[in-house]
């Protein structure tokens, strides 16, 4: 069990929080104790507002045992629009709806279940943008 | 004595959210693998919401309560009690109201803990978060309903055991969207369906479930918290009874002397099933999206084992201000992809893979 390891990655999954260099403005997801453009220690923690749009994804059918139970699956480029590019899972979409520029939202879903007797763990995945209703189709940007 | 439960200080409901998932399996695609020429007869509902792979009681509870918050328009640390109600949590030991404190920025200065009274562990938890504001010992308290229900395959419950739920934030009168005008609770000890350690399904009594259990406690509370307050079903704009089906709350709300008017707003189960907990709170969220200041909504609710709370709220103006400030109920109920039974059936671990 990683117990440890969720319970410290806690603020980067359930609030999207990165870091922000205090000396060249780069930011970075997950947060960095080194800025990775100027090398600068100066970080900042900042969480990021959750939305975005797909910059590229690619679709999952063969996993590990743990996320067996949503294959297939799309795991997404995000560019956040406050925030760096990132990884994530998209859920309540169907594999014909993902597209290029589609806008996304955060959302907090589980990722997985420690088997049938450890941790269950949470997370952000994106999912299209709900705004009123995903009966019609989002913008394509 | 059976009087109605009033709070020292005037409270009220601050800010309201709902929460549906965006799968469906339609009645008839149960009925037609489990009951061959039979299909056709009656059905309960017309359709079900069931969970995504990757929901839960804790994921559905973070997003009623962020619409909640949106609408309360509060700081979160100012929430002293996390507190939801269900059947379904996913853990045995480890409040669900722990991930869900940290993941809207309440924790670490609040109670957490989880109710559990069947169908009416929801307004269980928002009658002990009216309470611990009321009393002055709390700001805001947060109380969720909400569940995964499970219903035993080909069994009556299939029909009907879905996912979903509310989330309400407690707080002083003078900020409420809803100010709690008395509150009543019913219990007994009625064991027309409860669910056993380590059993995954629930046992009912059939019909048992009815006069005994849903009609008698709901009958009880609406009545006592109505002579209580002075009130007669035409004082209230809305009604909201807990919605095993369409038949229950329909059959109560008229013995009861309300007309389709008053319960129809509220009555969402034909479209998204029982959501246990989230049942007649849920019916509350549709209403409060619909309704203006100076309404009147009465809620009764019922949990097998068996009891009801009964609640009367007053809206004010601030539920035209704050009622757009996220989704409504009905986008939820709206949203919907269907599935088949198979998909339905891997979606609620129902095969067996060892």
């Amino acid at each position: 069990m990683d117990i440890p390891r969720y319970w410290r990655l806690k603020n980067q999954r359930y609030h999207l929080e990165g870091s922000v260099c205090q000396n060249c403005g780069h930011q970075s997801f997950p947060s960095r104790p080194l800025c990775p453009q100027c090398k600068s220690k100066d970080l900042k923690s900042v969480r990021f507002n959750g939305k975005g749009i797909v910059y590229s994804y690619t679709i999952l059918y063969q996993t590990s045992e743990r996320y067996e139970g949503y294959v297939p699956y799309v795991v997404a480029l995000i560019d956040l629009e406050d925030g760096p590019r990132i990884t994530a899972q998209l859920t309540d979409v169907d594999l014909n709806q993902v597209k290029i520029g589609m806008p996304v939202e955060m959302v907090i879903r589980k990722y997985f279940e420690e088997g049938e007797t450890g941790p269950i763990v949470y997370g952000y995945k994106f999912r299209p943008v709900f705004s009123k209703q995903d009966l019609t189709e989002p913008p394509i940007k | 004595m059976q009087s109605v439960m009033k709070s020292v200080l005037p409270v009220g409901i601050v800010g309201y959210g709902a929460y549906i998932p965006r799968y469906r399996i339609k009645a008839t695609e149960i009925a037609n693998l489990w009951r061959g020429e039979q299909a056709g007869n009656q059905l309960p509902v017309k359709q079900k919401s069931v969970p995504g792979p990757d929901e839960d009681t804790i994921t559905m509870s973070i997003e009623a309560a962020q619409n909640a918050l949106k609408r309360a328009e509060i700081d979160p640390r100012l929430i002293r009690a996390v507190w939801i109600g269900s059947e379904s949590h996913p853990y045995a030991v480890k409040p669900s109201g722990t991930v869900v404190a940290q993941a809207l920025g309440i924790t670490p200065a609040t109670t957490g803990g989880d109710f559990e009274f069947a169908c009416k562990a929801g307004t269980e938890a928002m009658q002990a978060a009216f309470g611990i504001v009321g009393s002055g010992m709390a700001g805001y308290a947060l109380a969720i309903g909400m569940d995964t229900a499970q219903g035993r395959p080909g069994d009556a419950l299939e029909y009907t055991a879905a996912a979903g739920g509310a989330a309400f934030i407690m707080g002083p009168a003078e900020n409420a969207l809803a100010v709690l005008e008395g509150s009543f609770s019913y219990v007994t000890d009625t064991p027309d369906f409860f669910r056993r350690n380590y059993q995954k399904y629930p046992e009912h009594g059939n019909r048992f479930t009815g006069d005994p259990a849903y009609f008698h406690h709901i009958r009880s509370a609406a009545t006592t918290i109505m002579e209580q307050l002075y009130l007669k079903p035409e004082d209230f704009s809305h009604v909201v009874f807990h919605q095993p089906n369409k038949k229950f709350p329909v059959k109560i709300a008229r013995e009861l002397g309300f007309s389709e008017a008053q319960y129809s707003t509220g009555l969402l189960s034909t479209e998204i099933g029982n959501t246990y907990a989230g049942s007649s709170i849920l019916g509350l969220t549709a209403i409060l999206d619909g309704a203006k200041a100076g309404d009147r909504i009465l809620l009764v609710s019922f949990g097998s084992g068996a009891g009801s709370d009964a609640f009367c709220f007053k809206l004010t103006e601030r539920i035209t201000d704050v009622r757009d400030k996220t989704l409504k109920t009905a986008d939820y109920v709206q949203r919907s992809a269907f599935v088949n039974y198979s998909m339905y059936a891997r979606l609620r671990a129902k095969i067996r893979k060892s």
